[in-house]
């Protein structure tokens, strides 16, 4: 059903999904996207102009006041971190205080999401289970994620106290909340409890779309329990574990409440980018805690590619639109065999869901 | 399939929209402030003007505060007094007067100003500076004066004080037959003699997790050896011998033992409760924890007694907290301001604030009154720490230097740096930030 066929070369470079209803679409979305414009768009342009800006910073020696207004800086704000470092000690010795916040978001997301992931899909698999009282086993796994995080950074704050639960437990004497390697442990520790849930909860949701005859067979053909985790739950699983891991890679890489509630700001041992910033800003240094912010941003747009480019994850899952670009590809390998131009797909839907 | 698929779609935009927001939310507040603010000036402003007006302040603890409002309200109806209440953070509540003095924004008339805010926000013109002849501060503490001043021009009319006590355990000392120390010496053999009888109690304690309150103890430590983080000039003398000598008690407590290892990870509250538990002999804290020590359900209740702090060589010097009434620039009705600032200072309302919500007046006299003191048997020791306290440096970039010298002053009481190289360091540090 080609409907407005010979295509001229414009029609070409349209939409295949559109069917030429392209206008009365952006009307109808155009609300969605003058809202998105304001709460989205602008305050990223925004920020993006605030970061090459600087506040004047003089105090007049006379009457002691400050000097007013914003300078142009340029690319100062973020070339700080080579031309002029603000050195503090941390886990990673003596290093700019931006790198230093930097490596400590990318050790926090590696371990808690690594730590996280194993937890997680061992939960899923326990939940899976048929068993007596699932019902309860579910809600209990699920509780520390219901929990608001500067909540739990508050709890765990007592727990990791120097009388606290933690060092009653092991016996210890451990200044989980002094600034040290060991304030690194107890943001983990706490993280790791609150969302492993998570990712439980998206790969028990993969889990139950396997179907059950999959394990007969197997079963039929000897395979070992061990076996039908690695051959069969993990592949069949990966799609939404991926989704899950890299929802909470990005969520990670923005740490904020349980540093900020439980140990402090200042502790260079645990500050994140997103701390650092908000410190900056509450110094009234606009300029650079937005340039931090962007740099964050950056650094997360970067990751959720490699996710989307090395691991495939299909975060959209938009399977007519996949189906389409096979469909083309197919076309347009056929249409080189015979050497004329091809004629591309076009669907005849415009709701999503009649692809599946 | 339907189903995960939606769910992920709007996961997927969740996660989108909340990085989008991190960066959104640096944005607000930019703007710049334009011109050099002319309407701070003291000769420009009108004191004539009368007319409803906003008071703003943190969480009111007392709750008491309402009905002085009322009491104000109920007098004086052509000038009404609108009490905003901000969240007990203090970092909020500065946010917020920052966002209304960038904005220039008159909405809150007066506003409760920490006493290290006084600089920062006279500096930035969000303050209108205060004549005498309006704002009488006679018989005022002299240290809370000089704490709402800035380059010798009062910005803010001081309403709380605060001052360091030395809490001990009256009953064991009444047991060794000793009077309270004056000197970090005699604390010492207080406690030698003391402890060996005392099984898990440690000598002192205070606070020393890296925060405000580590500045607090850091500077009365240098104070009290007779050192100076700024210098009567306002440059940093903090590498002076007399400043590391008050380090060097610091660290050396945490080395012999004298301060627990954990104090390195309390704040005002962790140190009380280790106190009220009997972990420890002495205690360094504000005059909040008196009543919560001698409450009922408290296990050193009626066994405990203030003192002066001590110092190296004689009675120690508190650090300054508290706060004053600050009116901003940018509010109308300055006058009715400036009523109701002097009328809630009166030396009757001064008392009967201390009263019901037990904060500390800034009427000298008010210490010595004999009737408060049997309410308040900490009174007179707590006027003869402020009489002597010092404030916190008066700093523009006073989050900058706070931070400098929990810096300095952590390390060294981690033993990551020696206190001499520590105090170098901020010293150079300090010359940067104060100009």
């Amino acid at each position: 059903m080609v409907a407005d066929s010979p295509a001229t070369t414009k029609n070409k470079k349209k939409n295949p999904l559109s069917d030429g209803q392209g206008s009365l679409a952006a009307l109808l979305i155009s609300p969605t996207m003058v809202v998105i414009l304001f709460v989205v768009g602008i305050p990223i342009l925004m920020s993006i102009r605030e970061s090459v800006f600087r506040k004047n910073e003089g105090v007049d020696p006379n009457t002691g006041m400050v000097a007013q207004g914003e300078t142009f800086v340029g690319l100062q704000n973020f070339t700080d971190i080579f031309n002029n470092p603000t050195v503090v000690p941390g886990n990673w010795g003596q290093i700019d205080r931006l790198l230093n916040a930097f490596l400590n978001t990318t050790w926090f997301t590696v371990v808690c999401v690594v730590l996280e992931t194993v937890l997680g899909v061992a939960m899923a698999l326990i939940m899976a289970k048929a068993f007596k009282g699932q019902g309860l086993v579910r809600a209990a796994i699920l509780v520390p994620w219901a929990i608001p995080t500067i909540v739990s950074a508050k709890m765990w704050g007592l727990i990791f106290d120097a009388d606290g639960v933690m060092n009653k437990i092991i016996g210890q004497q451990i200044l989980w909340l002094a600034d040290g390697p060991q304030s690194q442990w107890a943001i983990i520790i706490a993280d790791v409890w609150k969302t492993a849930p998570f990712i439980g909860l998206l790969t028990l949701a993969g889990l139950q779309t396997i179907p059950a005859e999959v394990y007969e067979a197997a079963k039929v053909d000897g395979a070992s329990a061990w076996q039908q985790f690695t051959r069969i739950t993990l592949p069949m699983v990966k799609p939404a574990l991926v989704v899950a891991v890299l929802f909470r890679t990005l969520d990670t890489m923005r740490m904020f409440d349980l540093p900020a509630g439980m140990i402090g700001f200042g502790k260079y041992y645990v500050e994140t980018v997103s701390t650092l910033a908000y410190v900056e800003n509450n110094n009234l240094r606009y300029g650079p805690a937005a340039a931090y912010s962007i740099i964050l941003f950056l650094y997360i747009v970067f990751v959720a590619f490699l996710f989307v480019k090395l691991l495939g994850a299909d975060v959209v899952g938009d399977e007519e639109l996949k189906a389409i670009q096979a469909q083309r590809k197919r076309q347009k390998a056929a249409a080189k065999a015979a050497g004329s131009k091809p004629q591309l797909a076009k669907t005849t839907v415009t709701s999503g869901s009649a692809a599946s | 399939m339907t189903q995960p698929r939606t769910m992920r779609r709007v996961l997927a935009a969740a996660v989108a929209a909340g990085a989008l927001l991190i960066t959104a939310a640096c944005s607000s507040g930019g703007t710049p402030a334009g011109s050099a603010s002319a309407s701070a000036s003291g000769s420009a402003t009108d004191w004539d003007e009368t007319g409803p007006i906003v008071y703003a302040q943190g969480k009111d603890t007392s709750g008491n505060l309402k009905d002085k409002v009322d009491e104000w309200n109920k007098a004086n109806p052509n000038e009404k007094v609108t009490f905003r209440e901000l969240s007990d953070s203090a970092d909020e509540q500065r946010a917020e007067f920052i966002k209304r003095g960038q904005s220039k924004s008159g909405e809150f008339t007066v506003m409760s100003v920490d006493v290290v805010w006084t600089a920062e926000f006279a500096a930035n013109g969000w303050l209108t500076e205060l004549p005498s002849d309006k704002f009488d501060t006679t018989g005022y503490l002299a240290a809370a004066v000089d704490s709402a001043t800035y380059f010798n021009k009062l910005y803010a009319m001081p309403s709380t004080s605060d001052g360091a006590l030395l809490y001990y355990r009256k009953d064991l000392l009444d047991k060794a037959g000793v009077q309270p120390p004056k000197t970090w010496a005699e604390m010492q053999s207080i406690c030698d003699k003391i402890l060996p009888d005392q099984s898990g109690m440690s000598c002192y304690g205070g606070q020393f997790q890296k925060y405000e309150g580590l500045t607090c103890n850091f500077a009365e430590a240098v104070n009290s050896a007779g050192g100076a983080v700024l210098g009567d000039d306002g440059k940093p003398t903090v590498n002076s011998a007399e400043a590391v000598a008050g380090l060097q008690w610091m660290v050396d407590g945490f080395k012999s033992g004298m301060i627990p290892k954990e104090a390195i990870t309390w704040k005002e509250e962790e140190s009380r409760t280790a106190f009220q538990s009997g972990k420890i002999l002495f205690l360094r804290n504000w005059p909040y924890v008196w009543n919560l020590a001698s409450a009922k359900d408290s296990k050193v209740a009626g066994k405990i007694a203030v003192a002066p702090i001590p110092g190296k060589d004689g009675p120690g010097v508190s650090t300054l907290g508290g706060h004053s009434y600050g009116i901003s620039p940018f509010a109308k009705n300055k006058g009715t301001a400036m009523k109701w600032i002097n009328w809630m200072l009166t030396e009757d309302n001064q008392k009967k604030w201390l009263q019901t919500a037990s904060s500390a007046p800034v009427l000298e006299s008010l210490y010595s009154d004999a009737e408060l003191n049997k309410q308040f048997p900490y009174l007179a020791t707590l006027g003869e720490s402020i009489k002597n306290a010092k404030p916190r440096p008066k700093a523009v970039k006073y989050g900058d230097v706070t931070l400098a010298i929990q810096d300095a002053a952590y390390a060294a009481l981690q033993g990551q740096s020696e206190p001499q190289a520590a105090l170098d360091g901020l010293q150079t540090k300090l010359q940067s930030l104060v100009s």
